[in-house]
């Protein structure tokens, strides 16, 4: 290209020059001990916040509360249902529900602002499924400092930020059941992929390490993980990722997809393809998305919980623990309506039960 | 915009410049940014009225916390902005900073090395643009769209899908705590030094009215004298540095860096910018009114949300605002011009 | 002013040269992205044999089916050296129309008719707000962007439609297609070839790069520079509408999400294609190369074991090599159009 004018060299050198002091400068800095990660003091606990004061089993159940619901993302079909299930609960139990989200599931900075919008309008719990386990800490524990209950589900966030986890299902119960159903699909024998979500979903990557931990016992021996494809819950990108798994592994007879989002578009691919019924294809989905697709081949199971009930318990938990019946600590029992008495485990965690398998038998009952 | 890439091409001078705004049909009350400001006033006063909550020392602090990033960037994009150039990678250098921030710390580097660091980082970026756009004669807009996936992509391989939350406290207090008995975060002080920086620079110096030269006329400015390429490096150059300044207090504001840290912050920054009465084609506007802009936004958002507006609703009343702050300018110069003629 | 007897006047041999010399220009720049496609398509199946199987290739068809239609139409706008950025979101809320009209029972033909006739309200909408109000598109789409995602979203809230809902014939027009050309393929090519035609053999066609090289020049030369940027911005906005019928065939999934921040794509496809946005320069055939391109790179990739975080830095350098080419390019032309003028005065002066 052209030759720099003197003035082009001058603000170049210039530039250059601020570059190098600045390295310099850094590299003084270094000399002298800086705070690093290994000797920086430690105040991240990772014991679940237990609320002050101590559990009353017997404490009326307060009315007139306002429990918002906070999930990843609003107009999310998934969230919809869960919502609903939460917000049915509250009504029986005579509380106020409120919904409100962002637009997308990753925009973690307004996930936060809607935290302190609760936490102005001082509302009594807050039910949330956080898109990433750290960045809403600090916002999460100003809320809890003015009063506020938290409760998270379907995503967790880092123990010391809540007082609840409401999980669907073990995370490990989850992954084990996946691998399990695969296997009996394409006779424990053969290589498969997994198409998970976004990378840095704490959720997806939970269990995926338990899929990675059932594979490598015995009785899957014949069966390989070749790879974990990311679809980032875009219907376009988990496509075509699909389609480089096919292209990139010609031999492969398994899929598991644990996103409702990537199942979808897996199944949606291969039913158009020429490997429909020839690669099995499981995971985390929706009846109503599914349906079309158990009913051609092209998926034979696939399993979920029932959003709603993941919904109703966050609501029970998060009434409970502003009535003061619960803290938070390990080994505390409520009662959730119709679904039963729940025991808080370690960390705050209760969960919901077992995966509910879906196949072509019973695929028609369900309408969510 | 007119560009001096094309000569020989196209040699279009804007004949806005014959409708001078100092003509004294245009009263001067009506410019574009002291109504931005007027509105900003009226719905302060609306809020702190209405919305309950609005005026409580907490909301006011999660309100400049949250409008901060966007106050910053809009500081040099309205330099950019009057100049005639654009910077759509602003969020992708934050969110490179704030990733490169997070994979040096897990490292083991110490943090008094890795935020100078992460600054310098910002200026390369800026340079990098500037490059591409004053030596190679790129059209800005094009080459910014490049640098925001270049650099967004590099975030994603430099930290994968990590996020990297444990930074010292004092530093994430400063990132997220308020002076105390006062509604003011800590990091609004620095902002607020830059604000005052860099209205001085655009409406006190002879770099500023070099800038308002450029964007207005730019074969002019050339011919008098004013060193057009170097202003435009320097101007790239100071976003790119302010953007990893905001990058690195995104991620100590939310204690957590990811490689999609501020992502979509540039369409807000213009967005903020452009309503603020900052003239997109370059040559007019005022920094007073982009910070007006920006402030206008962020409360219409935080008093819509204190009123449960559905986050929808609220997408809706931007873009409203967005086309009207174009419309508004434009239909008021043709009414001028209308009575002028007449 | 002289001539040698016996000499042809130069001014009527000019316009001829100077026309293929830019049409030169332009094939050139066409036949460049089409060789990078092909070395990248190669190379490819040479690291992975299955990559270009009669599947394989009616995936890659059916990638860029979609991104082509829209790149189409977003090429006319940007020819004209204006930009609609509020693609994404009426790609999206044309697709819901269209899928609730199916779900309620509608005929396929008509659902997709819906779907281009929303795409045309916005498109005009775009049209008007450019065209009559004179002001920078790029804000102005901006903020229909915003709009007509927000009343999408309010509009949609929380239903979806899903592949169940879907008559069979027309989710099979999604993926079946003759051996590995795939039926969704024919209206894109369809489209591609009559805008192409238009705006090649039309003088209103040729009035558009007219418009995008120097507005003021247009308009003095009785260029009727409103009525041109409406159509530009209806065919922009049509096309879009046709994308998201198309999308809900392929996908046969909509919620109030789709086609959220599909414009970057859709923009960089264009300026990968060689439609710069200084206007007057491109063809809406480079914009379709530069789309299959892009969407080639996101198949390529997972095919040949790369991991999927290099796309986006892929993407960004493509881009901005992309542009650096097509201004050379423009100077280039600048220059030897300059020689020309000045030897055609030369001559006329002699």
């Amino acid at each position: 290209m052209s030759v720099l004018s003197p003035a082009g060299r001058t603000s170049l050198h210039r530039t250059a020059t601020a570059l190098v002091l600045t390295a310099a400068l850094a590299g003084a800095t270094a000399a002298c001990s800086g705070t690093t990660k290994n000797n920086s003091a430690d105040t991240n606990t990772t014991q679940a916040v237990v609320a002050s004061g101590s559990a009353n089993p017997n404490a009326p159940t307060k009315t007139g509360l306002t429990v918002a619901y906070l999930p990843k993302q609003v107009n999310n079909p998934y969230f919809t249902i869960s919502d609903t299930g939460g917000k049915q609960a509250l009504t029986a139990l005579g509380e106020k529900y409120e919904e409100v989200g962002t637009n997308s599931s990753t925009d973690t900075a307004g996930q936060v602002s809607y935290v302190n919008t609760l936490t102005q309008q001082q509302v009594g719990a807050i039910a949330l499924s956080a898109q990433d386990p750290a960045a809403l800490c600090t916002a999460l524990k100003q809320a809890m400092t003015n009063g506020i209950k938290i409760v998270t589900y379907d995503s967790d966030t880092d123990a010391d930020c809540r007082q609840i986890f409401v999980s669907q299902a073990s995370s490990e119960a989850l992954g084990r059941t996946e691998v399990q159903l695969l296997a009996k699909e394409i006779n424990y024998n053969g290589e498969i992929a997994i198409l998970s979500a976004a990378q840095t979903a704490t959720n997806q990557n939970t269990w995926i390490g338990y899929m990675r931990d059932e594979l490598s016992l015995p009785a899957y021996k014949n069966m390989k993980l070749v790879t974990v494809a990311y679809g980032n819950d875009d219907a376009q990108t988990s496509f075509q990722q699909t389609q480089g798994l096919m292209q990139q592994y010609p031999n492969l007879k398994g899929i598991i997809s644990p996103t409702t989002v990537g199942i979808k578009a897996a199944a949606q691919y291969l039913s158009g393809s020429q490997y429909k019924g020839k690669v099995a294809l499981t995971g985390l989905g929706t009846p109503n998305d599914m349906r079309a697709y158990v009913k051609n081949g092209t998926v034979t199971a696939f399993e979920l919980w029932d959003p709603a009930k993941l919904g109703e318990l966050a609501a029970y938990a998060a009434t409970a623990l502003v009535s003061g019946q619960i803290t938070g600590a390990q080994g505390q029992t409520f009662k959730a309506g119709s679904l039963g008495t729940f025991t808080i485990g370690a960390q705050g965690v209760v969960t919901l039960g077992d995966p509910t398998v879906f196949n072509a038998a019973d695929i028609d009952q369900y309408n969510f | 915009m007119p560009d001096s890439n094309t000569v020989g091409l196209n040699t279009e001078v804007a004949p806005r410049t014959l409708i001078a705004v100092r003509s004294p049909l245009v009263p001067r009350l009506l410019r574009w940014d002291i109504v931005v400001s007027a509105l900003l006033l009226v719905l302060l006063l609306c809020s702190f009225s209405f919305v309950s909550d609005f005026g409580d020392a907490l909301n006011l602090s999660f309100l400049i916390g949250n409008t901060l990033p966007i106050a910053l960037i809009a500081l040099p994009m309205t330099l950019l902005v009057v100049s005639g150039e654009i910077d759509l990678s602003v969020g992708s250098t934050a969110g490179l900073s704030g990733a490169v921030m997070g994979a040096l710390w897990n490292d083991g580097l110490a943090i008094q090395v890795i935020i100078p660091l992460c600054l310098a980082l910002g200026l390369v970026c800026g340079l990098i643009n500037g490059l591409l756009v004053t030596r190679l004669g790129l059209p800005s807009l094009a080459v910014t769209i490049g640098t925001m996936a270049a650099y967004r992509g590099i975030a994603q391989i430099v930290l994968g899908s990590n996020s990297v939350t444990d930074f010292p406290q004092q530093y994430l207090d400063f990132g997220s705590g308020r002076i105390a008995g006062t509604f003011i975060p800590y990091a609004a002080i620095p902002w607020a030094v830059l604000a005052v920086l860099a209205i001085v620079l655009l409406h006190a110096t002879g770099v500023g009215r070099s800038l308002f030269a450029i964007g207005a006329a730019e074969e002019a400015a050339y011919f008098a004298g004013i060193r057009v390429k170097r202003l435009r490096l320097s101007m790239f150059v100071t976003t790119g540095f302010v953007s990893s300044l905001t990058g690195v207090f995104w991620v100590l504001h939310y204690a957590s860096a990811r490689y999609d840290n501020a992502t979509g912050l540039e369409l807000s920054v213009i967005a903020a910018v452009l309503l603020g009465g900052v003239d997109f084609d370059g040559g007019k506007g005022t920094l007073g009114g982009a910070i007006a802009g920006v402030f206008l936004l962020g409360t219409l958002q935080n008093a819509m949300s204190l009123v449960n507006v559905s986050a929808q609703s609220q997408i809706v009343v931007t873009g409203v605002l967005l086309v009207i702050s174009v419309l508004g300018p434009r239909v008021g110069r043709q009414l001028a011009l209308a009575k002028f003629l007449t | 002013m002289t001539m040698t007897i016996g000499s042809a006047p130069p001014d009527l041999a000019q316009p001829a040269r100077r026309r293929s010399l830019i049409d030169l220009v332009l094939r050139v720049r066409e036949l460049a992205i089409a060789a990078v496609l092909i070395l990248m398509l190669g190379a490819t199946q040479l690291d992975n044999g299955s990559f270009l199987s009669v599947q394989g290739i009616k995936d890659l068809l059916l990638n860029a089916a979609i991104l082509v239609l829209v790149a189409t139409g977003e090429a006319v706008v940007v020819i004209t050296r204006n930009v609609d950025l509020s693609v994404g979101s009426v790609l999206g809320i044309s697709a819901f129309a269209a899928g609730d009209f199916l779900q309620g029972g509608g005929n396929p033909l008509l659902a997709v008719l819906i779907a281009v006739a929303v795409g045309l309200a916005f498109g005009l909408l775009n049209g008007l707000l450019v065209s009559m109000g004179q002001v920078p598109a790029l804000v102005v789409t901006l903020g229909t962007l915003y709009i007509i995602r927000g009343v999408d979203s309010i509009w949609v809230g929380s239903r979806e439609i899903t592949a169940n809902a879907l008559p069979h014939s027309f989710s099979a027009f999604g993926y079946e297609g003759a051996s590995f050309i795939p039926y969704l393929v024919l209206p894109a090519a369809a489209v591609l070839i009559a805008v192409a035609y238009y705006l090649r053999s039309y003088r209103s066609g040729r009035e558009l790069y007219a418009l995008g090289s120097s507005p003021e020049a247009a308009r003095l030369a009785g260029v009727p520079v409103r009525k041109r940027l409406l159509v530009a911005y209806l065919a922009c906005g049509g096309l879009a509408g046709l994308a998201g019928a198309l999308y809900l065939a392929r996908f046969g999934n909509v919620d109030s999400g789709t086609g959220t921040g599909y414009e970057l794509t859709v923009v960089s496809a264009v300026v990968v294609g060689g439609v710069a946005f200084t206007g007057g320069s491109g063809s809406v055939y480079g914009a379709a190369l530069g789309a299959v391109l892009l969407t080639s790179i996101n198949s390529v990739l997972p095919a040949i074991g790369v991991s999927s975080v290099w796309e986006l830095a892929i993407d960004g350098f493509l881009l901005l090599a992309a542009i650096a080419v097509d201004r050379l390019v423009a100077l280039r032309v600048a220059r030897v159009l300059r020689k020309r003028a000045a030897a055609a005065r030369s001559v006329g002066h002699a």
